[in-house]
């Protein structure tokens, strides 16, 4: 995935959104901006599977040598997927966040919760202003 | 914050060369140029290079200088020989740490003897205001706060004494751990010793303020081929707490005298008043204190300071430093804890975030560097 086509929460999740079988699948992770801020990152605690969570609750965690951070859900919807391997290859996140650095995959079910997501260009001006 | 950050003479080159820079004590410091990894283990494989110049250093100099001292500090420097360097405390009137310095005498070339006192940068004028405050007009000695006139350099690593001895006309291998000299460094009169505070060999360096840039440019080139990195405040503290360095403001604090913070050794009550005197020959004896200690923990999850420990279901302390090791790769940490749970081997659990992580009390250092 291109980090141009995805969606973006201000506290740096990204979400890739795709249709399937009727209903919205959005794939999420981190920022590869968010990945170089933290550095050295030694822990992710992943989602339930099975979860439901709203927009802006916090379904995991991050820590890097000198600081801890939440990952928070930037949609409404259920956790149907989770990237097991990356809590025990973090260096995915610093290789290819996009990618195979992907953290989750919630079924949405609430559409409305997207609309308050930013665009590339908006979430690229929000880091640039820091 | 009303006052300006104060800038190191090195601050221009941390800035354009990819440092970021944070508040550190008044002073804008970087935390990391690279990762704070990456810095790490340069200093543990290679040599990493430390701008410490944000560190008090006071001078003392007259006949009276090293009396003088031995009415402040927990240790005596008046038996010390010129050349030695010495880890000593400064206590309040109840024994508790007011900071934890290094006391250097040195011998000048030019025929002064004097005292030198490194402090904490987050301690200067503390210590400074308690210096005036204690000054006795008995004792014939002058102080001067050399912070800002001069650069402090760190070299750590196995091979720092290699790269610095490029510069330093002294041989730093003859000169022995906890020992510094007045020497030539670069074309410049400087101090070097065999101090450090990463777990590692090496030394550090006090030039004039304007040779800060030209010496610390020189030591990079000539270790860049071996994998030298300059290092921040933050490689700095995971190195520190690998070798279970007690830090001021974490583990040392107006909160806590030196026995409860394993430093008795750098405590002498014999034959002389000090400020502190009566009160830490009472606490020495005194049991049931909550006392330092080294925790690894199962799992990947650091302690951070101020979690709460547990044994049982017993809060029985809290954690001043921790972090995920880089060398050791696993989640390390100091804490204080009751006496009956400071035992080696004590199973803990610490809460953190809301979850109990097993924890157990280890010696310290977490590290050791290997023999030579």
């Amino acid at each position: 995935m291109k980090p141009e086509d995805l969606l973006y929460r201000e506290s740096h999740e990204w979400a890739a959104i795709e249709e399937e079988g009727g209903s919205k699948i959005a794939t999420i992770g981190i920022s590869a901006f968010a990945v170089e801020q933290l550095t050295d990152i030694t822990y992710l605690a992943l989602p339930q599977i099975g979860k439901q969570v709203a927009a802006g609750e916090e379904i995991g965690e991050l820590e890097s040598v000198k600081a801890i951070a939440s990952i928070y859900s930037p949609v409404t919807g259920e956790v149907i997927a989770v990237n097991e391997t990356l809590p025990e290859k973090l260096e995915l996140l610093n290789d290819d966040a996009y990618n195979d650095g992907w953290v989750a995959k919630i079924r949405v079910t609430d559409d409305s919760s997207l609309s308050g997501l930013l665009d590339y260009a908006a979430y690229t001006k929000q880091c640039q202003e820091g | 914050m009303a006052d300006a950050l104060k800038q190191t003479a090195l601050h221009d080159w941390h800035a354009a060369n990819g440092g970021r820079l944070v508040d550190f004590a008044g002073w804008k410091m970087p935390i990391q140029y690279t990762t704070i990894t990456a810095e790490h283990l340069a200093a543990r494989k290679a040599a990493a290079l430390f701008d410490v110049s944000h560190m008090g250093r006071f001078r003392f100099e007259g006949p009276g200088a090293g009396a003088f001292l031995d009415t402040l500090l927990t240790r005596r420097v008046t038996d010390m020989k010129a050349g030695q360097i010495r880890y000593s405390l400064v206590c309040n009137e109840q024994g508790n740490i007011l900071d934890d310095v290094l006391v250097y005498r040195v011998d000048d070339p030019a025929g002064l003897d004097y005292f030198a006192l490194v402090v904490n940068a987050s301690n200067r004028s503390k210590i400074a205001a308690w210096i005036q405050q204690h000054h006795d007009p008995a004792y014939d000695y002058t102080m001067a706060d050399q912070t800002e006139a001069t650069a402090m350099i760190a070299v750590q690593g196995p091979l720092a004494l290699d790269i610095a001895q490029s510069v330093v006309v002294a041989d730093l291998l003859a000169m022995p751990y906890y020992h510094g000299q007045i020497t030539e460094i670069g074309e410049r009169q400087g101090l070097a010793s065999r101090t450090g505070y990463t777990g590692e060999d090496g030394c550090e360096l006090v030039v004039p303020s304007e040779y800060a840039v030209e010496l610390w440019e020189h030591l990079l080139r000539e270790g860049e081929s071996e994998g030298v990195l300059p290092a921040g405040l933050g490689a700095r503290d995971t190195l520190r707490l690998e070798a279970a360095m007690p830090l001021y403001g974490h583990e040392l604090s107006e909160e806590i005298n030196p026995y409860q913070a394993g430093l008795k050794f750098a405590v002498n009550l014999k034959d002389r008043k000090f400020v502190g005197r009566d009160a830490l020959a009472q606490i020495r004896t005194a049991g049931n204190q909550p006392q330092r200690v080294g925790i690894e923990l199962v799992g990947r999850r650091a302690p951070r300071e101020g979690y709460v420990v547990y044994l049982g279901d017993e809060e029985v302390g809290y954690v001043t430093s921790g972090v995920f090791s880089p060398t050791l790769e696993k989640a390390i940490g100091m804490a204080y804890v009751a006496e009956f749970a400071s035992q080696l081997g004590t199973e803990l659990s610490v809460d953190i975030r809301g979850q109990r992580a097993l924890a157990r009390v280890v010696a310290m250092p977490f590290y050791q560097r290997p023999a030579n």
